[in-house]
């Protein structure tokens, strides 16, 4: 009796997500196009990056600049570790994930400490100097070449390099990312980060280690963006150094910021829009893509409330007025 | 290594070290009028070089290119000011960096589809003989670079210290709201502070565009390394900034020359990090940058 | 023995002397009062018994131990809970949510545990919010648990604070200022509640300049003039304190003057 009770209260405490992943995971069924499966393989990867963004900055309030440069740490670390070195792809993924854990909190400790735009050019900074060796240091990287020959990712026997088998575990992994973000921001530490994003005085004075909790995040951001970095790599079996500039971060950040900050869900919206916008503009121009970002930008903030609101409440705010002024026109 | 090479070394950073220079006295300009780090600063100077070889050649002579070039980015910085730092000046910083990081992107992208990728030059000011300095070839526009910019910072302190104008706008740094009751302008100041940013950005874009070639995206590495400079020197300071910018184009000449010319941009992040690392208020700080 | 013991402590910044070998001691169930001109260190005094700066020389001890030099985090921990000035709420989290972030401090569940819902996680998260609604009911606040934080007027505010500092089961708190911008009822309402934090056994030591609050409230007042400690003891015999007097006339002397001129 309880068993049932408690099953069923569970679906409906976690419907949205549980919708969400039925859709996420079935939509190979329902598509054929090789490039509309490619479109949601890069959506997964995105996705996994803005999760980690959404959680440091959405919830903690810290400005990275620099995500690219995880997910390239990532990227390169599963890319030479399986080509040179042999490793399983699952198991390079994991250690690259440990590199890139390993980088941010050196890097974040020190960084973290540092107010608003400090922390951004630090971020912008070390991303910086991650293409600069990925570039430069031509016997590990094969510099501007890039690395070819990539395996795809495999169970065992099994191959998962089929766009559908790839769609599954990539959006699989995605998932799981997505549930523990959930889990962690309706949680202790959640409240937490959110606490020390508005005021890290009154945080700290009510028993939050800031520091800690903030490069905790950090790297929690990091592995995240390592992992989707990891995925791409196995994906396109192909690496170069383009794909990890600060433009991307940018992106990222675009991304979010669409989405909206105050919560994790627009994460969703905000890969969305990052995957979505430029193919419609590529229609367009072909370049047309970061100047809409930057515009966007720009005109979000400036509409912006002050403080990180969902997308949400925004559309439901704007559907009253617009439904409003439409009442009283017509009456 | 040769004292004739140490020299050459020498000379190169200090011509780079002059464009940081006013990269950095633009980032302090903007920090000391309204506490934001403008992350499009980089993209002024880059606006500045791109017009200059627009202007030149649409026909305008060296002179007119470079004039027109210094007008229409501090017209572009007033319009930036106006829509996109005025309305966030009471948001926050999370909300002033991404607008200004936004703004970036907007620069870049736009030089890249107005002008394409190439990285486009400009004739040197006066003639490409180099001059021969002990033992050291050095190329006119190397001492044209310098000059200019020894000029250009010279002449703002003696602008800051002496005239009314100037003044005001020193009152506005160190408090808005005291100078704003004794009837100051703030907005419009803001905007001149802006202007003048604008204006200092081209005018180093201009006359490094003979020497190192201008592309959409030179924007980004001098934004960052003129932020360096100022961070270095101590944000909030000019001293500091011009002294910053002189300082990592040396440390950087020298380091191409002594370790290697591909860790070159390498060594101007290390710095930055470094200084944030350890002493974020850099040498001769002003403003507490680093903790809460 | 002493709740807090503040011994010869002395804070330089720079050239600027704020405090200068204060040195005074709060003991358990009492309710203390620091008073004195603007400027004359109290709000320093705070930040440094509560972990946010470092003293240049003296020492700060709480329950007999050494605390000099703790972060913040830490005395709370130890059982120091604190409001600020200008009442550093979490405007658009709900009123709840604030007293919540308080029992961060008596709950454990770690990364690991929120990430995969463990049971020590989902029970404390029950705990906290039942704990929560207590705090807010201490302080007469329980009606608005779901309202937004910002929409709350400046009483309900500074009790919001107070509840969430009270949610960290503090055995000392410090209230900066708590009836700063308060009507006589409201500052009526305020000394009600900390009379029954007291009678709930939580020592408070309070910086305030309403002279009536004081006065009423507190069992002993320090009184501190440019950073130098000048009085220290019951209500009474600080009114009647020639130096006292002298400190606070001084500062109006000097008022009208500047007005004048």
């Amino acid at each position: 009796m309880g068993a049932v009770n408690q099953f069923y209260r569970y679906l409906r405490k976690h419907a949205g997500f549980l919708i969400f992943a039925i859709v996420a995971m079935t939509i190979p069924a329902y598509v054929g196009d090789a490039y509309y499966l490619s479109l949601l393989a890069f959506t997964a990867t995105r996705f996994m990056m803005a999760l980690g963004l959404s959680l440091l900055l959405g919830q903690a309030g810290q400005i990275s600049l620099g995500q690219a440069g995880f997910v390239g740490i990532g990227a390169y670390g599963s890319a030479i570790m399986t080509t040179r070195l042999g490793f399983d792809p699952w198991i390079a993924m994991v250690l690259a994930a440990v590199l890139s854990a390993a980088v941010a909190a050196v890097v974040g400790i020190p960084a973290l400490r540092l107010r608003g735009y400090y922390l951004a050019m630090a971020t912008l900074g070390v991303n910086e100097i991650i293409y600069l060796l990925l570039v430069r240091l031509k016997s590990l990287t094969n510099g501007t070449d890039g690395i070819t020959g990539i395996p795809g990712l495999s169970f065992g026997a099994l191959g998962l390099s089929g766009p559908k088998a790839y769609h599954l575990v990539a959006w699989g992994v995605a998932l799981v990312m997505l549930r523990l973000s959930l889990n962690l921001s309706s949680s202790r530490v959640g409240r937490a980060l959110r606490a020390l994003s508005r005021s890290e005085a009154a945080a700290q004075s009510l028993g939050i280690n800031v520091s800690y909790r903030k490069v905790q995040v950090f790297v929690m951001a990091a592995i995240f963006a390592s992992i989707a970095g990891s995925f791409d790599a196995h994906y396109m079996r192909f690496v170069s150094p383009e794909a990890y500039t600060v433009t991307f971060s940018i992106i990222l950040i675009t991304g979010v910021i669409i989405g909206g900050l105050g919560s994790l869900w627009g994460a969703v919206w905000g890969t969305l829009a990052i995957v979505i916008l430029p193919e419609l503009l590529k229609r367009v121009h072909s370049d047309l893509t970061n100047l809409v970002f930057g515009v966007l930008l720009i005109a979000i903030m400036i509409f912006w409330q002050g403080r990180p609101r969902a997308l949400g409440p925004a559309l439901e705010k704007w559907r009253k007025m617009i439904g409003g002024r439409i009442r009283r026109g017509a009456s | 290594m040769s004292s004739a090479e140490l020299l050459q070394y020498f000379f190169s950073g200090i011509t780079s070290g002059s464009i940081y220079a006013l990269t950095a006295l633009g980032f302090t300009l903007v920090f000391n009028a309204t506490s934001v780090i403008n992350f499009a600063q980089g993209q002024l100077v880059m606006l500045g070089g791109m017009l200059g070889v627009a202007l030149y050649g649409a026909g305008l002579p060296l002179w007119g290119a470079s004039l027109g070039a210094v007008a229409v980015v501090a017209a572009v910085a007033v319009g930036f000011e106006r829509v996109a730092v005025r309305p966030l000046l009471q948001k926050g910083v999370l909300a002033q960096v991404i607008a200004t990081v936004g703004a970036s992107f907007v620069f870049e992208t736009a030089a890249m589809l107005i002008w394409g990728r190439d990285a486009v030059g400009l004739p040197p000011f006066s003639g490409d003989e180099p001059l021969l300095v002990g033992g050291a070839t050095v190329a006119p526009q190397t001492v044209w670079v310098v000059g200019l910019s020894v000029a250009i910072v010279v002449a703002l302190q003696m602008f800051f210290r002496t005239t009314l104008l100037g003044k005001a706008v020193r009152a506005c740094a160190v408090d808005p709201i005291a100078a704003r009751l004794q009837g100051i302008p703030y907005g419009r100041l803001v905007t001149f502070v802006f202007a003048l940013t604008g204006a200092i950005a081209a005018a180093g874009g201009v006359m490094i565009t003979p020497i190192s070639f201008m592309s959409y995206h030179s924007g980004s590495l001098l934004g960052l390394k003129g932020f360096a400079a100022a961070t270095l020197g101590g944000l909030g300071s000019p001293v500091g900034a011009v002294m910053g910018g002189y300082v990592l184009g040396v440390v950087e000449a020298l380091g191409v020359g002594f370790v290697s010319a591909g860790y070159k941009d390498v060594i101007a992040f290390a710095i930055l990090l470094l200084v944030l690392f350890s002493r974020p208020s850099g040498i001769l700080g002003t403003r507490a940058a680093g903790h809460h | 023995m002493a709740l807090l013991r503040v011994d010869k402590v002395t804070k330089r910044f720079g050239g600027l002397e704020a405090l200068r070998e204060v040195s005074f001691a709060v003991y358990q169930g009492q309710i203390k009062a620091l008073i004195g001109p603007n400027g004359a260190g109290k709000t320093t005094l705070f930040n440094l018994v509560s972990g946010y700066l470092l003293p240049t020389s003296g020492r700060v001890y709480f329950s007999g131990r050494d605390v000099t030099g703790y972060p913040p985090h830490r005395m709370c921990g130890l059982g120091v809970g604190r409001t600020f000035q200008h009442s550093l709420i979490f405007e658009d989290m709900s009123v709840l949510d604030n007293v919540a972030v308080g029992r961060y401090s008596r709950t454990r569940a770690g990364l690991l545990a929120a990430f995969f819902a463990l049971p020590v996680h989902r029970r404390e998260e029950r705990e906290t919010i039942k704990a929560a609604e207590e705090a807010l009911r201490r302080v007469g606040l329980e009606q608005r648990a779901c309202d937004r934080a910002g929409t709350l007027p400046m009483g309900e505010r500074h009790l919001l604070e107070i509840a969430r500092a009270l949610a960290s089961e503090p055995q000392l708190l410090l209230l900066d200022e708590p009836a700063a911008g308060l009507n006589e009822a409201e500052t009526a309402c305020l000394a009600e509640v900390v009379r029954r934090l007291r009678a709930d056994g939580v020592t408070v030591l309070v910086v305030e300049h309403d002279m009536t609050f004081v006065m009423d409230l507190s069992d002993e007042v320090v009184v501190l003039d440019y950073g130098r400690k000048i009085a220290e003891g019951p209500p009474f015999m600080i009114q009647e304190n020639e130096e006292v007097i002298k400190a606070y006339l001084g500062e109006e002397l000097e008022d009208e003057t500047s007005v004048e001129s």
